[in-house]
């Protein structure tokens, strides 16, 4: 598989000078900057956007990647327990996530898929509206103006459209923030991501597309939707790409800040494939191992990001046991809140559905509320029977 | 206090799922997170993460049962009342008014004291009788009697519900209610899905009313316990030495048993039986064994079959093909992926070699052990399980000597190897003590003629028998 190469080997095959002969394999080399060993490698064109980056940005870094670790699979625990419908868990993306959220300035508006929740809590979202909507409780989670996030998309690759949208409206209003998409290997072979990306290069738009490789549309492995690398897709549409280790956090990082600094630059829309693997299933509803070898994923298992990570730092003598208490402590005090902000969410009303429809008053959405609102009359106390009806 | 956990919709819509194992035992302290389950449900196996930490006071249920969403499947002691783990869709009484639906324990189910209010208005949509009949009596049982307005209705609402539901079902016109793969299957089997008695939510007509139908046995009214066992104390009916063992039809075994009927009510299938004096076979299997050339190979009757199999089909190509019904077309495979039916902890699986006529005998060898060591390890991948084009089916390693194979679905052709037995064989017009094997071939009448069955089977016994004659026909 051709792009099964992210950090396999560690220098010698990995590294920068990465060539792995493969007739398919036409791509730039895949960029990693951490070994799966947790040697840090240098790179001359990436290492400058790195310089800033301090000891204790490295543990924060490693902090946020355990964290969004456990929101995952408290969020997967709580699937299992009835309290939410469904998750998709994000377990292995945990660096193309953090690499690149962490790297965006707080005007810059991002565009996540359902499951980008680490990128959701980098900007700021409360764990217990991450779940909200996987708990059916809302038909989105947050506002997407407080935290400059949009809902997440469960269409495949259709807010890879609205991030264009958002950065050609940025060009018309002469800012320097960017549009952020977020979508997998999946959606690049949508018409949405397709459209997107030709609109982008016209308009030579301030958009970073971030496609987290995952290798599978749920059970579609990626070398069947693509004969070339995805990163080489962009070229297609005149869009610079760049191929970077998605386990490793500073590649996926460095990659992201050189393509937000085009995009601040007036220099258009950049594309980055971070090859990464999705070692859960594509949903709690999911089974992978009806399509998946075991093998593969013992292979990537071996690539983690957080272990490499944890690598590093213990090579630097970062790693103390203060650090792991504190880490620890965060993890289950984020996990604890998300758990009870969960399985103590008010039910919702039903006038709620008629909340967000429209901005502004609508004459038919208020007749049906006002039909509604009398229905629900009919059964005495309206107050009372708005909650009963709330309650089922 | 106990709380109660009962069991949630695992994935999006299911209605029910399968114990598959306890992690713990009653007495067991668990932690919140802990494994305490395994289960399976239509869609995958899963494990099931306490939501409690406390002390495992009951399993309601038996490993290998079949259990209703929102049915409680263990009871924890918990210290206190720990509001944090205190969850409404898991506490037993909250639970009581909640029902399972499609997004979980997202919705409660009634309003207490006022059971039957929603049966006034709203007949078609309420919980469907068949299927939740149970749970929304317990639960109505349990709650205190409705104590003001709408009393009266609420006694009577219940019996309404019914003839309601079906009239706003059965509008004239309508289609059987029925599920695209359970449409594919009626469709595949040739059958009229008017002809068919949905059981299922507001006669629905699930995959077993038309397996049923096919075969036509009565299961759902079998499956109910005899008017008279109800009649006996409960003791005796699971007194030790039962007399029948009813075991549900699921997993591999339904899917197996479909396949199967599938296949068996699709194509035709004849079947002919060769007995060969196999001993020069056995000879040059020997040989080989003690070759240097194959050390390291494990050799046995089915590689030199398997082998032979892949000659013959060179001159009977007719046998490596599949009937494609949709686009009425014979579809000729010029390549084979051999298919060997193998015993798998799970079941009867067919995984295939692919491109099985391009391997040396050596690579067929290597081919086949590994495949047969992934199959026994149940890890056969779902890549293996599709894509065959001729199946080879090994009864002899039972020490049976013919049968008549039902086809792997979408092939043409299946070989059943015999047990290899000493016989008392006519030899150079003598008797003589000869190693003997029976080849039963079952091929698909629409596809493969008697003929080219015949001369298939014919120059695959030939080869066993003198395989010198493969010289002759490659």
């Amino acid at each position: 598989m051709f792009t099964d190469d992210a950090g396999k080997g560690g220098i010698a095959a990995g590294g920068p000078g990465n060539s792995e002969n493969s007739m398919r394999r036409t791509g730039g080399d895949l960029v990693q900057l951490i070994t799966p060993a947790g040697e840090r490698i240098s790179h001359p064109e990436f290492d400058p956007w790195l310089q800033d980056v301090s000891d204790e940005q490295l543990c924060a870094l490693y902090e946020d990647m355990v964290v969004i670790r456990r929101i995952d699979a408290e969020a997967t625990a709580l699937q299992r327990q009835g309290e939410l419908a469904l998750w998709p868990p994000l377990l292995g993306q945990e660096a193309s996530q953090i690499g690149s959220a962490r790297a965006l300035r707080e005007d810059d508006f991002v565009f996540p898929s359902y499951r980008d929740n680490g990128v959701a809590y980098c900007r700021g979202v409360k764990p217990e509206d991450l779940v909200r909507a996987w708990r059916g409780n809302a038909s989105a989670g947050w506002d997407p103006f407080t935290v400059n996030v949009a809902t997440q998309q469960i269409i495949i690759g259709a807010q890879s459209l609205h991030a264009t949208g958002y950065a050609m409206g940025i060009q018309n209003d002469g800012a320097d923030c960017v549009a952020v998409a977020y979508f997998g290997d999946g959606a690049t072979s949508e018409g949405d991501v397709n459209e997107a990306m030709v609109f982008a290069a016209s308009f030579q738009a301030p958009v970073v597309f971030i496609c987290q490789n995952n290798h599978w549309a749920i059970s579609e492995p990626v070398r069947l939707q693509s004969h070339i690398q995805l990163a080489d897709r962009a070229s297609g549409f005149g869009i610079p790409s760049m191929r970077v280790d998605g386990n490793d956090v500073l590649a996926v990082m460095a990659a992201t800040r050189i393509a937000l600094d085009r995009a601040r630059r007036g220099g258009g829309p950049t594309f980055i494939e971070a090859v990464t693997y999705r070692m859960g299933p594509h949903t709690t509803a999911d089974d992978p191992t009806r399509y998946r070898d075991a093998n593969e994923l013992e292979d990537w298992a071996a690539k983690d990001p957080i272990s490499r990570m944890k690598s590093l730092l213990e090579r630097k003598g970062l790693l103390t046991a203060d650090l792991e208490a504190a880490v620890a402590a965060q993890a289950d005090a984020v996990a604890k809140e998300l758990r009870a902000g969960t399985i103590n969410m008010p039910e919702p009303q039903p006038l709620d559905i008629f909340k967000h429809v429209y901005s502004t008053p609508n004459s038919w959405l208020d007749r049906q509320q006002e039909h509604y609102s009398r229905y629900l009359a009919s059964f005495g106390d309206p107050a009372e029977a708005a909650s009963e009806e709330g309650a089922r | 206090m106990i709380k109660e956990f009962r069991l949630p919709d695992l994935g999006e819509g299911l209605t029910e799922s399968e114990i598959v194992a306890w992690k713990v035992a009653v007495g067991d302290t668990v932690t919140l997170n802990q494994i305490i389950a395994e289960v399976e449900t239509a869609k995958a196996v899963v494990e099931l993460p306490s939501p409690f930490a406390g002390v495992v006071a009951a399993l309601h249920e038996q490993p290998g049962t079949v259990v209703e969403v929102g049915k409680p499947i263990v009871s924890f002691e918990i210290e206190g009342d720990d509001g944090a783990a205190g969850s409404a869709g898991a506490d037993g009484a909250a639970a009581g008014k909640r029902e399972p639906n499609l997004v979980g324990y997202g919705a409660v189910l009634e309003a207490s004291g006022r059971p039957a209010r929603r049966a006034r208005t709203f007949a078609a949509p309420a919980a469907p009788p068949a299927v939740a009949a149970e749970p929304v009596a317990s639960v109505r049982a349990a709650e205190p009697a409705a104590p003001v307005r709408a009393a009266g209705p609420a006694e009577t609402q219940p019996v309404e519900t019914t003839p309601a539901t079906t009239a706003g079902d059965m509008s004239p016109g309508e289609r059987p209610r029925s599920t695209p793969p359970v449409r594919k299957l009626a469709k595949d089997l040739g059958v009229d899905l008017e002809a068919v008695t949905g059981t299922g939510e507001r006669g629905l007509i699930t995959r077993d009313d038309v397996l049923n139908f096919v075969g036509g046995g009565e299961l759902p009214a079998a499956a109910q316990e005899p008017a008279g066992a109800t009649a006996q104390a409960a003791w005796l009916v699971q007194a030790p030495g039962e007399r029948e063992t009813r075991t549900p039809i699921k997993g591999v075994r339904k899917f197996t048993a479909a396949a199967m009927v599938a296949s068996a009510f699709t194509a035709p299938h004849v079947t002919e039986f060769l007995t060969v004096d196999v001993t020069p076979t056995m000879e040059l299997l020997a040989r080989l064994k003690a070759s240097r050339a194959f050390a390291g190979y494990k050799l046995t009757p089915l590689t030199l079959v398997s082998k032979a199999v892949l000659i013959a089909l060179r001159n009977h190509p007719t046998l490596n093909a599949r009937w494609d019904e949709a686009n009425q077309e014979i579809v000729q495979f010029n390549y084979v992926n051999l298919g060997i039916a193998a015993a798998t902890p799970r079941g009867l699986t067919v995984p295939n070699i692919k491109d099985a006529d391009r391997m040396s005998l050596m690579d067929l060898s290597s081919a086949l052990t590994e495949l047969t060591d992934t199959a026994r390890a149940g890890k056969t991948s779902p890549e293996a399980l599709s894509g065959g084009t001729i199946s080879i089916t090994n009864i002899g390693v039972f020490g049976i000597d013919a049968g008549t194979p039902i086809l792997n679905p979408g092939e043409a052709a299946i070989l059943a190897l015999g047990a290899v037995r000493k016989m008392p064989w006519e030899y150079k017009d003598e008797v003589a003590l000869r190693q003997v094997m029976t080849l039963s071939l079952s091929f698909d009448h629409r596809l493969v003629d008697g003929e080219q069955g015949s001369r298939f089977l014919q120059d695959l016994g030939a080869m066993l028998a003198d395989p010198g004659m493969v010289l002759a026909m490659v």
